[in-house]
């Protein structure tokens, strides 16, 4: 894929990202895993748990980390552009009639059902993504996949903290388990 | 030197801004409305609604209008670019250890839980947008007909492997159907 070509999905993209933090998640498995078979959807999750480990939106991270992944450091600055020019471009002209907008009855019946759509878009993500990332130790990484989903959900802890406990867990915990053979 | 003000302010709010979406509405808040006076909350509260419509995510969207408000369109990429730049370098800085060809078994290791526990996230953060988007009130229940609709549909379509580009716009097509029955059953 030439950097262009990257350049143009990610600005794509960018313009589809609605809602904020993980909903890129499916856009980026889209193009990127199911297309063009360039990225996994375990390396796909590796990618958004670094993205978690820097401040800043998500939706930005994942970009340039699929940008560094794919095309090295060029495709990270190329990424990172990329995601910031829509929200830029959209939000400089919108700036003149920005209350007619986001008060007009139409545009928030538009985003009703776009919400919905990307509810529903959200689940199969998760569903894919959590199937893949079960594949190996099945009873520790359901453990920690629900655990995960009960902090996030009933505390208010941080995010990066929860990445770091995460981490340390594994660390600790395959210390002293064997590696499982790949099949 | 208004330049500068917007640029140090947007890279305290990039470099803080942890855990994404509205946790970072008090971090805006503070540093725009109350340090600088840049926004009323009253303004503050328009630039979350419409972020609510536009895609992009809620710091950069205010970042735009903040740059806008204060300096015009300079101003906008001046504070995008310093809301990204404190992520932009980190990651860069992680990259390199995280993209070498071998990785240490430490690493492997972490990864091990890291990927069904990010899993876990997404699917935390899945919940709170169907929760946020889906009821009209909680008490007592009225969920929106509308959003279900266009889930149910999608959801269907989703796994019969649909690309997801045309499901938004189907989205909104089905939004803006559903509000054309709503607006022709109330007049």
């Amino acid at each position: 894929m030439s950097l262009w070509k990257f350049f143009l999905k990610i600005f794509a993209i960018s313009m589809m990202t609605f809602g904020g933090g993980y909903t890129i998640v499916p856009l980026i498995r889209e193009e990127f895993a199911h297309k063009e078979k360039l990225i996994r959807d375990d390396e796909m999750l590796e990618l958004i748990a670094l993205s978690q480990t820097a401040p800043g939106p998500i939706a930005v991270s994942t970009a340039l980390l699929t940008g560094y992944k794919l095309k090295g450091r060029r495709g990270a600055i190329v990424g990172i552009v990329a995601a910031i020019l829509p929200p830029l471009i959209i939000i400089s002209i919108l700036y003149y009639f920005y209350t007619w907008f986001a008060a007009n009855f139409w545009v928030r019946a538009a985003l009703r059902g776009m919400s919905g759509a990307i509810s529903a878009i959200m689940v199969v993500a998760v569903y894919d993504l959590a199937k893949a990332s079960l594949k190996e130790h099945k009873v520790f990484s359901a453990i920690i996949l629900i655990a995960a989903f009960l902090t996030s959900t009933f505390t208010s802890i941080n995010t990066g903290l929860i990445i770091l406990a995460l981490a340390l867990v594994g660390i600790v915990a395959f210390r002293y388990v064997p590696k499982e053979k790949k099949p | 030197m208004t330049m500068l003000r917007l640029f140090i302010a947007f890279l305290e709010v990039g470099a803080f801004a942890f855990g994404g979406g509205y946790a970072v509405l008090p971090l805006i808040e503070r540093v725009i409305v109350h340090r600088y006076g840049w926004l009323t909350i009253t303004e503050m509260t328009d630039v979350v609604s419409i972020s609510q419509v536009t895609p992009g995510p809620i710091a950069l969207n205010a970042a735009t209008f903040v740059g806008m408000r204060v300096a015009g369109i300079p101003g906008a990429v001046i504070a995008s670019v310093a809301t990204v730049l404190p992520q932009a370098i980190l990651l860069f800085l992680f990259g390199i250890f995280f993209f070498r060809e071998k990785r240490s078994a430490t690493i492997e290791h972490a990864f091990m839980s890291l990927r069904p526990g990010v899993a876990g996230l997404i699917a935390a953060s899945t919940v709170s947008i169907f929760i946020a988007s889906a009821f009209l009130s909680t008490s007592p229940v009225v969920m929106d007909p509308l959003v279900l609709v266009a889930l149910a549909v999608v959801l269907i379509l989703r796994i019969r492997r649909a690309n997801i580009f045309p499901l938004v716009f189907l989205g909104a097509g089905i939004g803006l159907i559903g509000g054309l029955v709503e607006y022709l059953t109330q007049t």
